[in-house]
């Protein structure tokens, strides 16, 4: 068994980040000029539902079989050259990658952006072992060097502004003292980075899309920076979970079509690299399949569904409480809508506060590409906490309250004038204690003149 | 390293031991798919939005004269091309062994096998390149590529590619770039600063 996990509390973790009246409206617009691009780019496409249909289809379709396309990838991906490893866990998946690197006698590598190495805690373990590790993505870069994680899956440093970036790279690049400006700094990252490619003996990078028909691997990228990463190395691991597979090589078609649109509006990214087999005869390409929970949930009719992801971010671009809150008030990996699904299966009790990050306004579930129904799995999640009995006492004293209150129509009529007299009588900061937390932000309503019981019996009997 | 089996049969035991009926994989219906009046228009215009830029010449040659305005290439000290014909090499692709010796590249030209109209890509084939990493590495990108040799959207483009050979290939559609620093867009973030492509007729 592994060490329990510590229980993430997310109105208390994000409590920071909604209070900050700076930061937050200003994380808000960012994500949502984000979300406006994606709009933008999904109207250019008539298509747009039809495909958003077949990349549901087609991914529903592999998971059912997806024990069946994993051997038709492992025997293509070998045919060509690769060498194929499971991983039942993050642990094991660690140190498979740790093995192939000792066999290179390797001291350095450059990584290219993976969600799948954040979710195993990949570079702490490697550099735990001596191993330097350099994250080449450049907003990646950035929260390496700040010491901190990623806190949107696609938009890594999100949450940072460019003056704190200038102070980060002051210090660790070099750059010019207060310097704030995104270009300057970008180019200062480029130099630094350059050295890193140039001397990196290992490139690993993450996976967009397998394909089991052939064997092969697609990785995306805007900054080109997988691909100078795995280019100059004679050896690439590209490491990937088993619901990457696409079964047939024109299927990416859909996903190359919904993945860039989807996640920062654009209607592709600048690189998408397709890797069948090593580079040469002389070179090396590992390919780590990573289970870690997926076949967990695979068997669970209720979230499957969370399996067809393909980590856009789409849904914390629109979330209202994503944007307000951070990524890291989710004190996951995955944040955001599909992150409240997916870590709760992970472990229910340590992430037992993040269903309720949801307003169930449904806007994940509008611009999720692949139409994972994200509000409604959200609210399954919150049955399933009733049922574990994982919902704090003050939820359940209050849902049993209420349930017996509208169980009685005449305590319900008591109760509703006790309500509407106390709104007019009780003052300010009685209502407005300490002890009521949800008064805190908020106003209470004005009380109604009559009810609507009165109200019906004056005017339509 | 030779991969240990007992995590694979278990990953397999367990995907295998709980089956889940569904529909069959769909095909795409051609005609629900977008098709442009003016494809190669489209094309421009996508190329323009994601920072690429076109110049439409009769012969591969004109792309030298062309570039020998652009101040990063008539000073260029390393030019690549694996295109004589549109642009000479100052560097002896056929002498490099170590990938590592391309680092001070200024210019590489490329040959792409075609466009795509809906997104301004060009697909790259891998086997055109003599080193992966040439069209990465350099400063700058230009990639010349024929103008009757383009399709509508990426359903058409993977049916041109049909079964992929091994080794690489690429869609490019644009430069390098980056929005990492306060959504900020910045052209140049690893790979090449700029892009241009060439299209003959």
């Amino acid at each position: 068994m592994s060490i329990p996990l510590p229980i993430v509390d997310h109105p208390t973790a994000a409590r920071k980040f909604v209070t900050d009246d700076q930061r937050s409206p200003w994380h808000d617009q960012a994500l949502w000029f984000v979300r406006s691009k994606r709009d933008k780019q999904a109207d250019t496409l008539p298509e747009w539902e039809y495909l958003r249909s077949m990349a549901s289809a087609i991914k529903t379709h592999t998971i059912a079989n997806l024990g069946n396309y994993l051997q038709e990838f492992e025997k293509n991906a070998t045919a060509q050259g690769a060498v194929v490893h499971w991983a039942a866990d993050a642990a094991e998946h660690n140190r498979i990658v740790l093995q192939i690197l000792k066999e290179h006698q390797t001291l350095r590598i450059v990584k290219s952006k993976s969600m799948l190495t954040e979710e195993c805690g990949l570079n702490h373990f490697l550099e735990d072992s001596g191993i330097e590790v350099v994250d080449t993505d450049l907003g990646e870069r950035i929260v390496q060097l700040r010491g901190e994680t990623p806190s949107h899956i696609v938009l890594p440093a999100i949450h940072i502004k460019k003056e704190e970036v200038g102070e980060t790279f002051h210090e660790h690049l070099g750059t010019d003292k207060g310097a704030s400006d995104p270009k300057y700094l970008t180019e200062a990252a480029r130099g630094h980075l350059r050295g890193k490619f140039l001397s990196g003996e290992v490139g690993v990078t993450g996976v967009n899309f397998a394909i089991a028909e052939t064997g092969g691997l697609v990785v995306c990228t805007n900054e080109g920076n997988a691909d100078l990463g795995v280019s100059l190395p004679r050896v690439h691991i590209a490491c990937m979970g088993i619901e990457k597979l696409v079964p047939r090589f024109r299927d990416l078609a859909v996903f190359t079509r919904l993945l860039a649109r989807s996640a920062t509006g654009q209607p592709i990214t600048s690189y998408t690299s397709h890797f069948h087999g090593p580079r040469d005869p002389e070179s090396e390409l590992h390919i780590v399949l990573v289970d870690n929970g997926r076949t967990r949930l695979r068997d669970s009719p209720e979230f499957r569904h969370a399996l067809h992801c393909i980590r856009c971010g789409a849904c914390m671009n629109t979330c209202p409480v994503y944007r307000r809150s951070g990524g890291h008030s989710y004190g996951a990996t995955v944040p955001g809508p599909i992150g409240s699904v997916l870590s709760p299966t992970r472990d229910p009790k340590s992430y037992k506060s993040l269903p309720y990050a949801c307003s169930l306004c449904g806007s994940c579930t509008d611009v999720c590409p692949v139409k994972i129904p994200l509000h409604h799995q959200l609210l399954a999640w919150r049955k399933e906490l009733v049922g574990k009995g994982l919902l704090p006492w003050s939820k359940t004293f209050s849902m049993k309250a209420a349930s017996f209150m509208f169980q009685r129509p005449r305590l319900f009529t008591f109760v509703g004038k006790v309500g509407r007299t106390s709104l007019r009588l009780l003052p300010h900061w009685l209502t407005h204690n300490p002890m009521n937390t949800w008064a805190k932000t908020r106003e209470l309503p004005e009380p109604p003149k009559e009810t609507f019981t009165q109200w019906h019996k004056r005017n339509r009997t | 390293m030779k991969p240990s089996t007992s995590s694979r049969r278990g990953v397999l035991d367990r995907l295998n031991s709980q089956s889940v009926d569904v529909p069959p994989l769909p095909d795409p219906d051609a005609s629900k798919l977008i098709q442009f009046d003016d494809p190669f228009e489209r094309f421009k215009e996508s190329l323009a939005l994601v920072g690429g830029e076109v110049h439409e010449i009769e012969h591969p040659s004109q792309a030298t004269s062309i570039l020998n305005r652009i101040e990063a290439f008539s000073s260029a000290q390393r030019v690549a091309s694996v295109l004589p014909a549109a642009v000479k090499s100052t560097v002896d692709l056929a002498m490099v062994d170590d990938p590592h010796s391309l680092a001070s590249l200024d210019w590489m030209v490329a040959s792409g096998e075609f466009m795509i109209a809906e997104n301004g890509a060009i697909w790259v084939d891998g086997s055109t390149l003599p080193h992966r990493v040439l069209i990465f590495i350099a400063q700058f990108l230009a990639i010349v590529v024929p103008r009757d040799a383009i399709v509508h959207n990426m359903h058409e483009a993977y049916d041109r590619i049909g079964a992929p050979k091994p080794g690489f290939g690429v869609f490019v559609s644009g430069p390098s770039k980056t929005a990492d620093i306060e959504q900020s867009l910045v052209l140049g973030a690893h790979g090449c600063r700029k892009l241009q492509v060439f299209v003959t007729s």
